[in-house]
């Protein structure tokens, strides 16, 4: 399997597609991550990882149970602080970034266990994802009055957009908590959208789900990388996801990266093998 | 009766009527779709420039007179406009179900010689392209929604939004176009074949319905007058548009009367999209007025005591007086009329806007029986439910509920302008000006159908009551008889056993046998909801299918059927005489049922022979292994013993009737 070849499944239709994707590495890196090591007291959670991430391309960071990948993107997003190493986010070096700044910079992501604010509907939860670019203030929010009102027809709008993307119209004013855990995650992928990020972390976008809703799931990050062309790193089990969708994986393991290449490449790849399959000693 | 078969000279096609609604309502709306949680409307005079750009455009591209035009898609408002743009230039529409599988779209549009195919979005794009080689006709697909087709560089693709543009910017450079345009509707006239409509294809490859200007103008008028509907009335249009009752209703309906149609946001949201729309007329298969009412009914178990007992006693007091209300009767007293209105304020109305049927002038269902308990239950709210029984053959309509005649159990009196009769074998057969004009290309089909002198075989066997009103019993190929000559409709003895919410499936035997039998599939969830409260415990299916309580409450609802059968004449003599419950589900998985969850009796007759022989040998019961597939394909076997039970007889039909 070459890169080509991962190309999302629509544009494999007859349709026939024009634009040839672009290989990974004739893409620029938006993302690089230097010698990272991360530490919970004695606990090793990365030991000293380097990749990059390239703009417009789907990446997967995949590994065994505690080998550090939900680390790694608390590391990427500023939640986490490395102890040693660095990471360079569109050309700038940052050691120390929290989480709502990496967000105004175009950072969004969505969790394993899904964090949305249960009481509020579908659209609500999106708008909130707009927060951060309501530039009015405060009080003419409260109000709801003047360019504030302006500004928020045109950020809803922008919401009703990604409910039409995400074909969540029907639960557009169900309150979250009653949905079931397929919607869910569409919304808080919907919610992650709405900031408009250049780079969308998704921490398991898929687990839990059957069939059907991971194609759904699998169609949509197809879709957002495609059409918004936002570049996107996922952590994911499911091997078959992983392998369709993704244009490189990173492989850790113990959080020491074992592997780092196309999916062809490091499924033959026996450091990666050995780690799934454990190894005989 | 007026034997009227011809459209009135002036507006004899759909384009003249569309440019005489864009004259006489042209600040009224036309069509609205929902769009980004929004609902956006067009005027008639809007519609008329968007049709007119787009004709243009479709000429542009190549379409020529008598060139069949395919639309794939759900109900959107371009796609309603591709009809009428498609007939401005003397083209056929042809609406093909979305939802078909490859094979099937493929044996459609090339029997139709499809030219160009007007399809929704990027999964119709991809579905027409693969089959695109086949079909040596094809010059182009449009498409209406662009999402996710940006890259796709297929010379014969357009996007439909483009197609409109075109036609416009060549409109104003040429304004004469708009002449040679309004000429070319004037040469149409109410003769010319007007749509081709697919038969679904239940009973073998599909055929292709070809309707004229006439037929869906006249049918369109009679629907319009029977039920006194005009340019007021607002409906949602949600069924598949490549079924005839989609094309009479939401289109030809609308254009004759001018009336607003309204296209939801997606398949999804159409309940909330109806209560925003609040539809005049609104119509429905049984199942989706059996869903609202089950949602009901289990939404009021979950409320609060005081709520739930204003229900139950409303609810009481509007099957009593409802109905009779409704349809005008003057034999009601005041005091049950005031608690009537009382009723109406506190639970009748809420309910109806809950469905969002509240400014519902009438509606209509049909396509499968309705239970007559569903059925009353809507009528005790006031609203005006009807039944029509139709074919696309009969361009809908052949038999309609009139006002103050509704009965659950008939689909009503012959529509106006149709005649119905049964012939000897129990077939009905109809004649009336709309009926179809042929099946295209198909010359020995229509023969077989319809005879020289207009009667059509609509393949369903009937009778008409004591009343005059039409009962539809069964496929007329489905009909049997028991060994002493008696008629064995088992659709019939199924449909009234599966009216009762324990019962799910229902297979009768009979055809050749001494009497008749059933085998039954009782419902989980409403006999598990049962034991539930009865304290009855259960490991398993099997389990609760076998307990004599079941089996007792089973008896009971037997014992009613035969009852109601035995005062028909026609049907009587195939009494259930023996009965079981299976002992599993039946299930798509093992090919008991189709995909659309019909019995198939043969199949199931030949799987459980056991239980077949064991009905008609006087056994009291029955073991039986039975193989199944679980849902990941893995396959067991379910072994047990199926307890059969014999009925008493109900007595003969004077009795019943002079009890009553």
């Amino acid at each position: 399997m070459n890169i080509q070849d991962t190309t999302p499944a629509t544009a494999a239709e007859p349709g026939a597609v024009s634009s040839e994707r672009l290989s990974s590495e004739d893409r620029p890196v938006i993302l690089d991550v230097q010698n990272v090591s991360l530490s919970f007291g004695g606990v090793k959670a990365i030991r000293d990882v380097s990749f990059d991430i390239r703009q417009g391309e789907v990446r997967a960071i995949i590994g065994p149970n505690g080998a550090g990948k939900t680390s790694m993107l608390n590391v990427i997003n500023g939640f986490y602080h490395p102890q040693e190493g660095t990471i360079t986010w569109k050309g700038r070096e940052r050691r120390q970034m929290r989480p709502h700044i990496a967000a105004t910079q175009g950072i969004a992501r969505t969790f394993q266990n899904v964090a949305l604010f249960q009481g509020m509907s579908t659209l609500d939860n999106i708008m909130s994802g707009r927060s951060l670019k309501m530039k009015r203030n405060f009080l003419f929010q409260l109000m709801h009055y003047g360019p504030a009102r302006d500004e928020e027809i045109a950020h809803r709008q922008h919401v009703e957009e990604i409910i039409d993307f995400l074909e969540i119209q029907s639960i557009r004013r169900t309150p979250v908590g009653r949905l079931p855990y397929g919607l869910k995650k569409r919304v808080e992928l919907g919610r992650a959208l709405a900031m408009e990020p250049e780079l969308l972390l998704l921490d398991e976008p898929m687990a839990g789900m059957n069939l059907e809703e991971k194609e759904d799931m699998s169609r949509f990050i197809i879709d957002v990388n495609d059409q918004f062309g936002t570049t996107i790193a996922l952590i994911e089990h499911d091997m078959g996801v992983v392998m369709d969708l993704s244009d490189r994986v990173v492989v850790l393991d113990h959080g020491e990266l074992i592997a780092d290449g196309t999916p062809s490449d490091v499924q033959s790849n026996q450091r990666v093998i050995d780690a799934y399959l454990g190894v005989a000693h | 009766m007026s034997t009227r078969t011809r459209a009135p000279g002036a507006h004899d096609t759909m384009p003249k009527l569309l440019l005489r609604n864009a004259a006489r309502f042209a600040d009224k709306p036309a069509i609205r779709e929902k769009d980004l949680g929004i609902w956006q409307s067009w005027t008639w005079a809007g519609v008329l420039e968007e049709v007119r750009g787009y004709a243009m455009g479709l000429a542009e591209l190549g379409l020529r007179p008598g060139d069949k035009v395919a639309i794939v898609g759900d109900n959107r408002p371009r796609l309603y406009w591709t009809f009428v743009a498609a007939q401005s230039l003397g083209a056929i529409p042809v609406p093909v179900y979305q939802d078909s599988v490859a094979e099937e779209m493929v044996f459609v549009l090339q029997h139709a010689d499809t030219r160009f195919a007007v399809v929704e979005d990027q999964e119709q794009v991809d579905k027409v392209l693969s089959l695109a080689d086949q079909i040596s006709s094809l010059a182009g697909v449009i498409y209406d929604d662009p999402r996710g087709l940006k890259d796709y560089t297929v010379d014969k693709l357009h996007a439909l939004d483009d197609v409109i543009a075109r036609g416009k910017a060549m409109r104003a450079e040429k304004p004469e176009l708009e002449d040679e345009w309004r000429a070319q509707i004037d040469g149409g006239s109410g003769s010319d074949v007007s749509v081709m409509l697919y038969t679904s294809g239940t009973t073998g490859t599909p055929k292709g319905v070809v309707l004229t200007n006439d037929n869906v103008i006249i049918a369109a008028e009679c629907g319009n007058r029977f039920d006194k509907l005009d340019e007021n009335e607002e409906m949602i249009a949600y069924l598949p548009m490549a079924w005839v009752g989609d094309h009479i209703f939401s289109y030809a309906q609308s254009y004759v009367a001018g009336f607003c149609v309204s296209c939801p946001e997606s398949p999804e949201t159409i309940p909330v999209d109806r209560r925003e729309i609040g539809p005049t007329y609104f119509f429905a298969p049984p199942r989706v007025f059996e869903n609202a009412l089950t949602q009901i009914m289990v939404r009021m178990e979950d409320s609060g005591p005081t709520k739930r007992r204003l229900f139950d006693f409303f609810m009481k007091h509007a099957r009593k007086v409802g109905e009779k209300i409704l349809i005008g009767d003057a034999g009601v007293s005041i005091l049950d009329r005031l608690l009537y209105r009382v009723g109406d304020v506190l639970i009748y109305g809420p309910l109806r806007n809950e469905m969002g049927l509240t400014r519902l002038k009438v509606g209509y269902t049909a396509g499968e029986a309705i239970g007559p308990e569903i059925f009353q239950f809507y009528r005790a709210l006031g609203l005006n439910l009807k039944q029509l029984y139709g074919q696309t053959e009969a361009g809908v309509y052949i038999t309609m509920q009139p006002d103050g005649e509704i009965f659950p159990d008939t689909v009503g009196v012959a529509a106006p302008n149709v005649e119905v009769r049964i012939a000897d074998g129990g077939e009905v057969l109809y004649r009336s000006p709309f009926t179809f004009a042929e099946y295209f290309k198909n010359p020995e089909a229509t023969a077989e159908t319809k005879d020289t002198e207009g009667w059509v075989k609509s393949g369903d066997a009937g009778f008409f009551d004591d009343r005059g009103h039409l009962k539809i019993i069964d496929r007329a190929k489905d009909v049997g008889k028991l060994r002493d000559g008696g008629l064995f409709a088992p659709k019939y003895i199924e449909n009234k056993l599966k009216f009762y919410p324990n019962i799910k499936e229902v297979v009768a035997l009979g055809d050749g046998r001494d009497f008749c039998s059933v085998m039954i599939n009782i419902d989980l969830v409403a006999v598990g909801n049962w034991a539930e409260r009865n304290n009855v415990s259960y490991a398993s299916y099997q389990e609760l299918a076998a307990h004599p309580d079941v089996y007792r409450m089973i008896e009971e609802h037997v014992a009613e059927v035969n009852r109601s059968l035995a005062a028909e004449p026609s049907v009587g003599a195939a009494q259930i005489k023996r009965f079981l419950i299976l002992h599993k589900e039946l299930d798509a998985d093992d090919g008991e049922l189709t995909r659309t969850q019909k019995v198939r009796r043969g199949f199931i007759a030949d799987r459980y022979s056991p239980l077949v022989t064991a009905l008609y040998d006087g056994s009291a019961s029955c073991h039986i292994t039975t193989e199944v597939t679980f849902e990941d394909g893995r396959r067991g076997t379910i072994t047990g013993d199926v307890k059969i039970v014999d009925m008493a007889e109900t007595d003969s039909v004077p009795l019943r009737e002079a009890a009553e």
